[in-house]
């Protein structure tokens, strides 16, 4: 399928559609009548200078601010305030801008901890390590080990994740949210600090996952050569107002953004 | 050079996810099992069943259930001590009303109260963490004890405050010497650690283990922070529960509330920190520093100044060295000996050979 293809698929099939959002702490305005749409089965990108309201965008996607004024419709139905925790269960899964992995835990643990809300909770058959209890951990211990293939950490999966070095534990952290099998991933600056290597390496788990699930990501990122080769879209905020959105090319080539992170002159 | 996993090659997540995956850790444990079922019971006197390995073996259990809420759950409590004496309290209770109640009946049944209790009690840490939910736990602590020396119906209306257990029976098995009571309580402390480690590398323990590490991450996971957190105060205080029960039916016989104050909690608070927050063997190994350590000084004290210096002065001496113990261990080894332990066998594993 090129990349053709999947837009013009993906056009009549929208995800999440955030209509005229508006967000405010306090006096401060993070989000200003803000329209962006989330199309299945791609990859977006939110980018911006420091302070535009990437992250309180993200946070809006994922549900944990509702905006104080405007609707967010996912899957074509109105979505009210849900608790964080049920968040999950409606198929979207996250990564942080600072990893935040269980430290006391290996990587095994970590990304298996992904697959507790798909098992069931019996404290008789856990305890005493029986039945559905015993079956299911070593059911989702399959699941885990595909991951931990596909992200090639086998070596490492028995490592406690604080020993590890930064950018694997970036491979783990999407490991533990590709475990929940979601429909909509969202990448907090997935890059952030690492090696060009590690960059590459990253950059290819995110299209390869993007291409083989069909997971449809949204992600912020600073580093514009990786936003401008993997995503289908791009959006761009400045002081809480979006200000453009569209292919890389066509963002690239605006001058409102530019502007925006040149100064105007 | 003995201790080394090479060659052991898994062939199934099964065999991967066994509770001792190593072969070596699984005749360790046949081993610590037979010398605590069979050897002990041979050779050691009533003073050491009774006085010594009874008491370690409660207090370890108080501890295994501490450790659960703190070690493995995050949530520091001070409360512990009030627990124990719920599930005392409860279970004396239910067979002075209902005596044909079996007594271990009446342990789980004190131990379903200290959950209720715990899980009550547990309520704050919703919304605190850390120090301010310490503090809030030993309302809890102050609470209960000062509840069962106010209202005597708890006491079934003793005059002094004190409670005498009931004779322990079952199958026709009367547990009113130090060998039988021995048994009794190591069965049912090998059945909680068995109990806990399976817990804890079950999906509800990585659910106890994720609200600890990453709250927020926990939950952008799917994990219900308040269930889990609320599930770890019920298990961790049922097993208080059941080892306040213990202490009081078995080790004193005769409990008055003081038996559970505020120093109990605090000793047994240092068992996991001493021991090791995030273990089971932690819980043991830190029973054994607080309970048996004093009582080898005591004995060394006593053998080295061979009746010249007075008994007084020892007992200073021995608070002295016990103090400096305590921080000797937390200096080299600040996650507790089952860190050490831990690092230990790492450095078994290539024993001769430095790495």
């Amino acid at each position: 399928m090129s990349i053709k293809d999947k837009n013009t698929a993906a056009q009549s099939d929208i995800l999440m559609n955030i209509k005229d959002i508006s967000l405010s702490f306090g006096g401060l305005k993070a989000l200003l009548n803000v329209n962006l749409h989330i199309k299945k089965g791609e990859i977006l990108a939110i980018i911006g200078p420091n302070g535009a309201g990437k992250s309180s965008m993200l946070n809006v996607i994922s549900g944990i601010y509702v905006p104080q004024k405007g609707t967010v419709e996912w899957k074509g139905k109105l979505r009210k305030k849900i608790a964080p925790h049920n968040i999950a269960r409606m198929g979207i899964a996250r990564t942080f801008q600072n990893i935040a992995l269980f430290r006391g835990m290996t990587a095994l643990e970590n990304i298996l901890t992904g697959r507790n809300i798909l098992m069931k909770r019996n404290l008789f058959h856990e305890m005493f390590y029986i039945g559905k209890g015993r079956r299911q951990e070593e059911e989702h211990r399959k699941k885990v080990e595909e991951i931990i293939d596909y992200l090639e950490i086998q070596s490492i999966r028995k490592t406690p994740v604080a020993r590890l070095p930064y950018g694997l534990q970036k491979r783990v952290e999407l490991g533990r949210a590709l475990a929940l099998e979601p429909e909509l991933l969202l990448l907090d600056e997935p890059m952030a600090g690492m090696n060009v290597e590690e960059k590459e390496d990253m950059c290819r788990f995110i299209l390869d996952v993007n291409d083989q699930f069909g997971t449809t990501i949204v992600l912020i990122e600073h580093d514009m050569g990786v936003v401008m080769d993997i995503s289908d879209r791009v959006a761009v905020l400045d002081y809480g107002i979006k200000i453009a959105d569209g292919t890389p090319d066509k963002v690239r080539s605006e001058q409102k953004v530019i502007d925006a992170y040149l100064g105007v002159g | 050079m003995f201790y080394r996993e090479s060659g052991q090659f898994k062939t199934s997540y099964k065999a991967d996810q066994a509770i001792l995956p190593i072969f070596q850790d699984r005749v360790a444990m046949v081993f610590m099992l037979l010398v605590a079922f069979v050897v002990i019971p041979i050779f050691a006197n009533d003073y050491w069943l009774g006085s010594i390995l009874v008491p370690f073996l409660v207090l370890s259990l108080a501890a295994l259930g501490l450790n659960v809420l703190t070690g493995y759950a995050g949530q520091i409590s001070l409360g512990t001590a009030g627990f124990m004496a719920v599930g005392a309290f409860a279970a004396f209770n239910l067979q002075i009303r209902i005596p044909e109640v079996p007594f271990l009946l009446a342990f789980v049944w004190g131990g379903l109260w200290a959950a209720l209790v715990g899980v009550i009690f547990g309520l704050p840490s919703l919304r605190i963490k850390g120090f301010y939910l310490a503090v809030a736990t030993l309302a809890a602590q102050f609470f209960i004890e000062w509840l069962f020396t106010h209202f005597d119906w708890f006491t079934n209306h003793s005059t002094s405050g004190v409670i005498t257990s009931p004779p322990m029976e079952m199958f026709g098995i009367s547990f009113d010497n130090p060998l039988n009571k021995y048994l009794l309580v190591l069965a049912i402390v090998v059945l909680f650690a068995f109990a806990v480690r399976n817990l804890v590398r079950s999906e509800i323990g990585r659910a106890w283990m994720a609200v600890r590490d990453m709250d927020i991450a926990a939950e952008a996971l799917g994990i219900n922070l308040m269930k889990t957190k609320l599930l770890a105060f019920g298990v961790s205080s049922f097993i208080c529960g059941v080892s306040g029960a213990l202490w009081a039916y078995v080790f004193l016989g005769t409990v008055e509330p003081q038996a559970f104050d505020i120093i109990r909690s605090f000793e047994i608070l240092f068992m996991i920190v001493i021991g090791g927050l995030g273990s089971v063997a932690g819980a043991f190994l830190g029973a054994g520093f607080i309970v048996l350590l004093p009582i080898l000084l005591n004995n060394l004290g006593t053998l080295f100044t061979g009746g010249q210096v007075s008994t007084g002065t020892i007992a200073h001496i021995e608070y002295m060295v016990f103090g400096a113990f305590i921080i000797f261990f937390l200096i080299i080894e600040p996650n507790g000996l089952a860190r050490l332990w831990q690092t230990g066998k790492e450095k078994l594993r290539l024993w001769p050979f430095p790495y």
